[in-house]
Parts: C-alpha cells; sequence; structure tokens
C-alpha cells in the first residue's frame, strides 16, 4: 500500500505531482503553508470550510491549484480584489492570496497598494524569486540590480522594489520576509499571520533554478540554494531599514511589523453598523 | 408596485435591489456615478455591500469574488472602465460567474465628451473580451427599460452563470420617466442552481446534461474550483483539445440556444409596415418619432426598438421583419449594429442609418436620411 503524506489530506492528491519543475522553491513554500494551516485547524481557530486559497498568474499563484480547500486561479495580478470581494460578503472566511513578484508587485501593484493601505484582512504570500519565472525569465520589479534576466540582457539598470517597507508604511498588521531555506522559520510565520487581523504580509524568498538560477550561473537547484542561504540573515526583531536587499548586500530574513490595528473588516463594520444604527 | 418619476440610472439602481443585489464595487465614471451613490446610500441597509475600489480593474475582480461569495453582484462603468475590465469580463466567463456589468454609454473614444451621449460601444460590450464568445447584452431605451431589464439581466446572469451586460447610454441614464417601480415578491426573481449532491461528489463545472452546472459557493465545504485556465468538469486544467472543444461549445450554446428566450422588443405600426426603422437604446426614441413623421407624410413606416441585441435572436429578427421591403438601422455611431442585422437579413435591403449626435438625434433628421433611399 502506498504510505500517504501527513499533508494528503488538504491536497488535491490526483493533481500531485505538481506543474513546478524539479528543484523549484515553491513545494516548500506550499508545504510550510499548509503545516501552518493544519496547526491552526487543529487547534480550533479555523475552520477548514472558511480556508480559501487565491492566486493570479505565474507559478506562484498556480498554489492555489492544490490545496483541497476552496480555491481560485484567477487572472494575472487580480488575486487580491478577488479574495477582498469574498471577505467583504463572507467575514468568516480566511482568505490566503498567494503570488509571485510580478503578480503581487508588478502587475497587482496598485492592488496591494490599497490593500495594505486599507489593512485588510487577508494573508498575502509573495513569493520573490527575483524573476519572472512561468514567461521564461524577464525582468522582476525584485529583480536585484545588476543581474541578467531574458529582458535586460546586460544587466538589469533598475532599483529593486522593496515590498517589506512600502508593507510597512502603508499600515499592514504583520509583514515579515521568510525564505525557502529556512522552512521552520517560515512556518512560523505564516502559522503567526493565520491569527492576525487585518493585513497580513509574508515575502518569501524563493530559488528558481529552472529560470533564474540557470541564468545566473546556478543550475543546480541545490547550488542555487546554498546561494540564497548564503545571502540571507535571520534577526529576532529588525528594523524596517534593514529590509533593504541588493544581491551583494543580502537579504534579511524576520518579523518586520507586528501590531493589532482594526483591520478593515473591523472599520468596514463599524461603518455598517453605523448605517444600521442611524435607521437608515 | 407604484409609480416615481426617476432616471434611468435611478431605475437601474432600484431595480438592482428589487433583483437581489447583495454586493456592488465600482470606480466612479460619468454618466454612471449616480447608480454608485444611490446605492451607497441604499443598499447598505438593506444588508448589502458597495465599496469604492482603486479602479475598475479592481472593481469587477472584486465582484466575481463576491459572487463566488453566493452574493448577487453588479458593478458599472462607462467606456475607459469597460475597457479596463474587459480582462476579467473574459475570467467571468470561463469561470461562468454570475455578473451584471451596468455599461453606460458616452461619446468616445478615449475620453471623448465624458457627459454627453453615443453608442459606439455596442460592439464592444459583447466581443470586446477575448476568447470570442458571446455576453448577453440588454439595452433600454426608457426608464422604465432600464428598470424592468435590470431584472431581467440579473436572472439571465444567473439562470445562465454569465455575466450580462446592461447597456444604457448617456440620455437614456438622465432622463426622468414615470416608471413602475416593484418590491421584492412583484418580480420573478432567479437565483443560480445550487448543486444538490455531496461536496465529495460535486463536480464544479459538471452541467450534468444541460448546459449550466450547479455552483457552489466559497464557505460551502465544496472546495471550490475557480478555474481561469481550460479545464475540465472538476476544474482541473486540460490542455487538450476535446476538452477546449466540449467547453467552448458549452459555454456558446448555453448563451445562444437562449437567443429566442431572451429575444424582446417593442414595435409600431408593423402591420402593412414597408419601411421598417430599427434602433435601440435613446435613439430608438428618435427612430419612433422619425417613422411617425414618415407616416405624416404617407409612407407606410414602423419602428423597432430591440432591447435584447445579444444574442442575436436570427429567426426572431427576420420573422419580425419579415414583411417589410427595407430595413432601416438608426444608431449613434458609425453603423455598427447594422453590420450585425444585414448578416440576419440577407434576403432584404438593409440600409445604415449612422447618425453622429451628442445627443439624441433629431427626429427630422433620421427621416431626412431614410427619405433619400425611399
Ligand atoms: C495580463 C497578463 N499579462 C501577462 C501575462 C503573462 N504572464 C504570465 S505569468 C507572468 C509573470 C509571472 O511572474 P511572477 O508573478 O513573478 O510569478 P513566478 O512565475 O515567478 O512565480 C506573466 C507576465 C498574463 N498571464 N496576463
Ligand atoms: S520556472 Fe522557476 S519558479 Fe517556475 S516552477 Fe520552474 S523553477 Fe519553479
Ligand atoms: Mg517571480
Amino acid at each position: 500500500m502506498a504510505v500517504g503524506h501527513p499533508l494528503d489530506p488538504y491536497l488535491r492528491v490526483d493533481r500531485i505531482p505538481t506543474m513546478w519543475c524539479p528543484g523549484c522553491g515553491l513545494g516548500v513554500v506550499l508545504g510550510t503553508l499548509l503545516r501552518a494551516v493544519d496547526r491552526r485547524i487543529r487547534e480550533g481557530q479555523l475552520k477548514r470550510e472558511n480556508v480559501a486559497f487565491v492566486g493570479g498568474i505565474g507559478c506562484t499563484a498556480r498554489m492555489s491549484l492544490y490545496p483541497l480547500f476552496d480555491s481560485a486561479h484567477v487572472a494575472h495580478g487580480r488575486a487580491i480584489p478577488f479574495a477582498l470581494g469574498v471577505k467583504i460578503v463572507k467575514p468568516e472566511m480566511k482568505m490566503i492570496v498567494v503570488g509571485g513578484d510580478g503578480d503581487i508587485a508588478a502587475i497587482g501593484g496598485n492592488h496591494v497598494l490599497h490593500a495594505l493601505r486599507r489593512n485588510a484582512d487577508l494573508l498575502v504570500v509573495m513569493v520573490n524569486n527575483m524573476v519572472y519565472g512561468m514567461t521564461g525569465g524577464q525582468l522582476a520589479p525584485t529583480t536585484p540590480r545588476g543581474l541578467y534576466t531574458t529582458t535586460t540582457p546586460y544587466g538589469n539598470p533598475e532599483k529593486e522594489i522593496n515590498m517589506v517597507r512600502l508593507a510597512a508604511a502603508l499600515g499592514a498588521n504583520y509583514v515579515a520576509r521568510g525564505s525557502t531555506t529556512h522552512p521552520q522559520l517560515l512556518e512560523q510565520m505564516f502559522y503567526k499571520a493565520l491569527a492576525k487581523r487585518g493585513m497580513a504580509f509574508v515575502e518569501v524568498l524563493s530559488t528558481c533554478p529552472e529560470i533564474f538560477g540557470r541564468h545566473i550561473g546556478f543550475r543546480n537547484p541545490a547550488d542555487l540554494y546554498l546561494e540564497l542561504r548564503k545571502r540571507v540573515v535571520v534577526k529576532a526583531r529588525p528594523s524596517v531599514e534593514e529590509s533593504d536587499y541588493s544581491w551583494e548586500k543580502g537579504f534579511v530574513l524576520g518579523e518586520y511589523v507586528d501590531r493589532d490595528e482594526p483591520g478593515y473588516i473591523d472599520v468596514y463594520s463599524e461603518y455598517l453598523s453605523r448605517v444600521l444604527g442611524s435607521g437608515g | 408596485m407604484r409609480y416615481e418619476y426617476i432616471t434611468g440610472n435611478t431605475a437601474i439602481a432600484k431595480a438592482s435591489i428589487t433583483a437581489g443585489l447583495k454586493f456592488y464595487a465600482g470606480y466612479p465614471i460619468t454618466p454612471t456615478s449616480d447608480i454608485f451613490e444611490y446605492l451607497a446610500r441604499e443598499l447598505p441597509k438593506r444588508g448589502g455591500h458597495v465599496v469604492q475600489f482603486e479602479d475598475e480593474i479592481a472593481s469587477i475582480n472584486a465582484a466575481v469574488g463576491a459572487s463566488w461569495a453566493c452574493a448577487k453582484s453588479m458593478t458599472a462603468t462607462s467606456g475607459p472602465g469597460f475597457s479596463l475590465m474587459l480582462e476579467t469580463l473574459s475570467l467571468a466567463v470561463i469561470t461562468e460567474t454570475p455578473l451584471v456589468v451596468a455599461y453606460v454609454m458616452r461619446t468616445g473614444p478615449s475620453t471623448g465628451v465624458p457627459t454627453r451621449s453615443g453608442q459606439y460601444d455596442v460592439l464592444q460590450a459583447t466581443y470586446g473580451f477575448h476568447g470570442g464568445l458571446v455576453i448577453p447584452v440588454l439595452a433600454p431605451s426608457t426608464p422604465q427599460e432600464a428598470y424592468d431589464l435590470t431584472v431581467r439581466a440579473f436572472n439571465v446572469s444567473e439562470e445562465l452563470r454569465t455575466p450580462v451586460v446592461l447597456l444604457s447610454d448617456a440620455v437614456v441614464a438622465h432622463t426622468y420617466g414615470k416608471v413602475a417601480v416593484r418590491e421584492r415578491g412583484e418580480v420573478e426573481v432567479v437565483d443560480r442552481g445550487k448543486p444538490s449532491v455531496s461536496p465529495e461528489a460535486y463536480r464544479p463545472y459538471d452541467p450534468l446534461g444541460g448546459l449550466v452546472p450547479p455552483m457552489a459557493c466559497f464557505g460551502e465545504g465544496y472546495n471550490v474550483l475557480v478555474e481561469s485556465l481550460t479545464h475540465d468538469e472538476r476544474g482541473y486544467y486540460a490542455p487538450r483539445t476535446d476538452i477546449q472543444r466540449r467547453l467552448m461549445w458549452r459555454l456558446y450554446r448555453k448563451v445562444v440556444e437562449s437567443s429566442e428566450k431572451l429575444f424582446d422588443y417593442s414595435a409600431t405600426h408593423l402591420d402593412g409596415c414597408e419601411h421598417a426603422l430599427v434602433s435601440y437604446g435613446s435613439t430608438a426614441l428618435s427612430a419612433r418619432a422619425a417613422a411617425k413623421l414618415l407616416r405624416e407624410e404617407g409612407f407606410r413606416a414602423c419602428s423597432v426598438t430591440l432591447r435584447t441585441l445579444f444574442p442575436v435572436y436570427e429567426e426572431g429578427v427576420a420573422g419580425l421583419l419579415k414583411g417589410v421591403e427595407k430595413v432601416f438601422v438608426v444608431e449613434n455611431n458609425v453603423g455598427l449594429y447594422f453590420r450585425e442585422l444585414r448578416g440576419v437579413l440577407r434576403d432584404k435591403e438593409v440600409v445604415s442609418v449612422p447618425l453622429i449626435d451628442l445627443d439624441m438625434p433629431l427626429p427630422q433628421e433620421v427621416a431626412g436620411v431614410v427619405k433619400k433611399w425611399l
């Protein structure tokens, strides 16, 4: 008899193996995320039927296809407004948005900006693999300056976006940066993020050996993994200023923001009760 | 039922509430914002939600999400906003999401004359999105029709699990008229079919022998899959010609085979009519008045106002105009819907009467153009 995986009950097992390339970091992201969800469900803090995954388009966004929950695989960049539409109608839902750096920070930039400003009650998991994986290695807003991409073949001249700084500035309740090189830490971040009201924004550094790695000379998944591992440091309580990164300087992992301001659903419910209280 | 003296836009807003609207998301744009503002005042009192989003793209995506959370959803916009919404309209088509988009046309292209009218977007309304299928398009010409067709738009979207475009224009939007306003219970209200099987047996895109699959919502334990990729009955990505064919033909047939049921029009003096002035939206009022002028001059002219523009019920349109000699398609654009009708009325002389006017074309002008062909 085939021995199952402990996470099988949460997976559409008939869709495994995933579409991801061998050695891709995305499996680690999905695994840690589902483990965190599992812990919250077993502790009675989440109801399984109230958990939903929403992804836009990209390798990362396809993470929404595998969990055995309500899920949506929508248009490129548009997972956040879709998820917020669900959340407003059914505030009991725990909406988990999964997206790549292109999906969330480039084409979905306007939506993430306003979701952060609203402190919208969503868990947004943005995987920063520093590239457009699905479409074959074009520039992402997160691509470190100087690196090769197929659309900046002479080296990216632009400054990389730091979504941690943006999320912190606009008022998300929880902002963290994890990495697939540190799965226990990542799972702990997800676990914590799942209990937050308001916006929880988790940036996850991940390896794309097939495209990003190949283009910068680390085609072997283990080599890219070790290279990334060399460039990250974990800090207990990093300041937002420390979150700026470059390929040379490296990346600081940790929880940058952890606060408990009213979330969008709180302020919106208060608005609704004012409408109803005023007798219309 | 009671009579009220209201604008076309107010009629849309009121009717949407009667039809069961629970979620409205929008971004301000002339000439639609008063739909938004009316709903912002009234819908929350009735347990609904009204939220302004950062743009039209977010608005329509939130409305699609809300529809998957079981709420009847609507957004309203005009040309520039509708152009932004097209990508997600396509998503709503392939995911079979009930949704009403009120499209109040203004003068275009681009920013055009934001406060004035036109019918330039009649083909964009159904053909604008990528994917080559048909979205039902209902077009009111008066506030009363705006009211009635709004209710209908919701019912059609729920019954067929499709986005529906309610295509109004700046004249209808802000013209006052006497409208029979109805309460819940006084109109037929259709709700989407729900699954009757267990979550384990449920397949979200299985039409069960028909054309429209029952729809479970988020939060009901059905592990729903909303899938933008070509998918099989389970919602699983399936890049295969046989699956693509099955999906395309079902999505096409469920709308096109409803064309008879959706067919809706009004006509005057059709008996013995030789010259039919066919129109839609606010221009239909000009055409109706022009037909009257022509009759006064002794011509056997009549007018037909089409209230369903897509899907085109070919037999219905052909049957309606069977006895007439010439068909004049009167519209406030370069002659767009004319192309649709010419294709349907192949054995007849069909003449385009394209009149560009920032308001309603004058009946005299319409009659003058028509007379040149008589
Ligand atoms: C509107 C639109 N533009 C472009 C694309 C093509 N496209 C698909 S995925 C993608 C980028 C994916 O990059 P990212 O979001 O970083 O995800 P990754 O694959 O790296 O996980 C692009 C540009 C699309 N699907 N839709
Ligand atoms: S292209 Fe990169 S990100 Fe996409 S699956 Fe392959 S390794 Fe992973
Ligand atoms: Mg990427």
